[in-house]
């Protein structure tokens, strides 16, 4: 059972706890990233997660910081927007990842190209605590 | 709405028409339903003509609206221009214009109302200025009269990313959430389904060659009347870009639409409609 933020989604540990689950339970959304094999860093406020996918399954998660731990491409932005993003009906300018990039709340930087060639997976994932439960 | 039963036919009727567009042969394909005043619709950048099919199936529309659609060269079911395996696609406003009047020559189209989406939305802006006489009106959905580039189009055209999928997933944050999920996939099958490069060199018109800026506030709204409607989740012309434009063209009437996106026409047809039947109403009384 998990309370809804005042900014709309769930709260930004209970996302990440749950979000292999969610994941996982999404068939559609493993055979979108069958070809995903790789560690991307996601900054949600002060805290990075390593997020390690292996054929579209998250195969790992950790908290950071882990120093020396390498990464293909980092996805940051404030634990706000996340919130704000994971909404089940966001509002505009929160409802995309472009659509916080575009406007400063979140940022996208390293070797781009598994995201772009991946990219509906991946904004697949980002979004999955929108479907969670806050019952 | 329309509500299709197994065994009905749409009212919509294809055909391809022979052009010269800018000195080039060109076979297009368009599509078009409904009797009275020409309606002719330009597509958004990368899609085509089918974005424009539920105003086609639409009889508050069509009982007094001709509805017109037809696909650029290289978009839908219009072929590329000869030649086009070795050169790179590129639409420039000089052939957006070409393409566009050489149609209305073609089907010899009176004083239609000319409506296009972003892509579509800019030219008419360019086509009000520059042809007044030749429209009845011109109404702009997610237009502008420029846009800041927001991200490196090349992740659009290249061999180590699929160019149907790269462009689905980057307009897809377009659609608003509100809007229906069929909706919200077909509107997706335009990009999925486009040629490669085909979106990129849209944009090059969209992002490079058509900055109106200097220009809008000659438009003459008195001999062309604007009418601009963009949906408030539209990050790529934003309610802002239209209501500056807006702002720019003396006369011109601009709303920013809730729960809407960059593709109202084809995203969520029924609040579309709830938005584009009053401004039918009053081009149809110009």
């Amino acid at each position: 059972m998990v309370k809804r933020t005042i900014h709309g989604g769930p709260p930004a540990a209970h996302a990440i706890e749950h979000l292999a689950d969610t994941v996982h339970a999404d068939p559609a959304l493993l055979h979108r990233g069958r070809f995903v094999d790789l560690e991307w860093l996601w900054e949600i406020g002060e805290t990075p997660y390593h997020v390690r996918i292996q054929n579209g399954f998250i195969a790992e998660l950790v908290r950071g910081p882990v120093l020396m731990r390498s990464w293909v491409f980092a996805i940051r932005g404030p634990v706000e927007s996340w919130e704000r993003f994971w909404a089940p009906v966001p509002k505009p300018g929160w409802h995309d990842l472009f659509a916080m990039t575009r406007t400063g709340r979140a940022t996208v930087e390293g070797e781009l190209q598994p995201l772009m060639a991946n990219l509906r997976y991946f904004k697949d994932v980002l979004a999955a605590p929108r479907a969670m439960e806050d019952h | 709405m329309a509500d299709f039963q197994p065994g009905d036919f749409e009212p919509i009727t294809g055909r391809y028409v022979h052009l010269n567009i800018a000195g080039r042969p060109a076979r297009l394909y368009f599509e078009e339903a409904g009797s009275g005043i020409p309606l002719l619709c330009l597509h958004t950048a990368g899609s085509d003509g089918r974005q424009f099919r539920h105003l086609m199936t639409d009889e508050d529309v069509t009982g007094r609206f001709r509805v017109i659609a037809f696909d650029l060269p290289h978009h839908g079911k219009s072929n590329p221009y000869a030649g086009y395996q070795d050169e790179e696609y590129r639409l420039t406003t000089e052939l957006y214009d070409a393409a566009v009047m050489a149609f209305c020559d073609a089907l010899a189209l009176e004083r239609p109302v000319v409506m296009g989406c972003s892509m579509g939305g800019r030219i008419v802006l360019h086509l009000a200025g520059a042809h007044p006489e030749r429209f009845r009106a011109a109404i702009g959905l997610e237009a502008a009269d420029h846009q800041q580039p927001w991200y490196d189009t090349d992740w659009l055209h290249r061999p180590d990313v699929h160019g149907g999928e790269v462009c689905a997933a980057m307009i897809s944050g377009l659609v608003a959430p509100q809007s229906p999920e069929e909706y919200r996939w077909e509107t997706l099958w335009g990009y999925l389904a486009s040629g490669p490069g085909v979106f990129k060199g849209d944009l090059h018109f969209y992002r490079a060659d058509s900055d109106f800026r200097d220009r809008t506030h000659l438009i003459d709204t008195t001999a062309c009347p604007v009418f601009l409607l963009t949906g408030e989740y539209d990050y790529s012309c934003t309610p802002k870009d239209t209501l500056r434009t807006a702002k720019d063209i003396p006369g011109a009437e601009a709303e920013i639409m809730e729960e809407l996106g960059h593709f109202p026409m084809s995203e969520n047809p029924a609040k579309f409609r709830e938005y584009i039947l009053p401004v039918l109403d009053k081009v149809s009384r110009l």
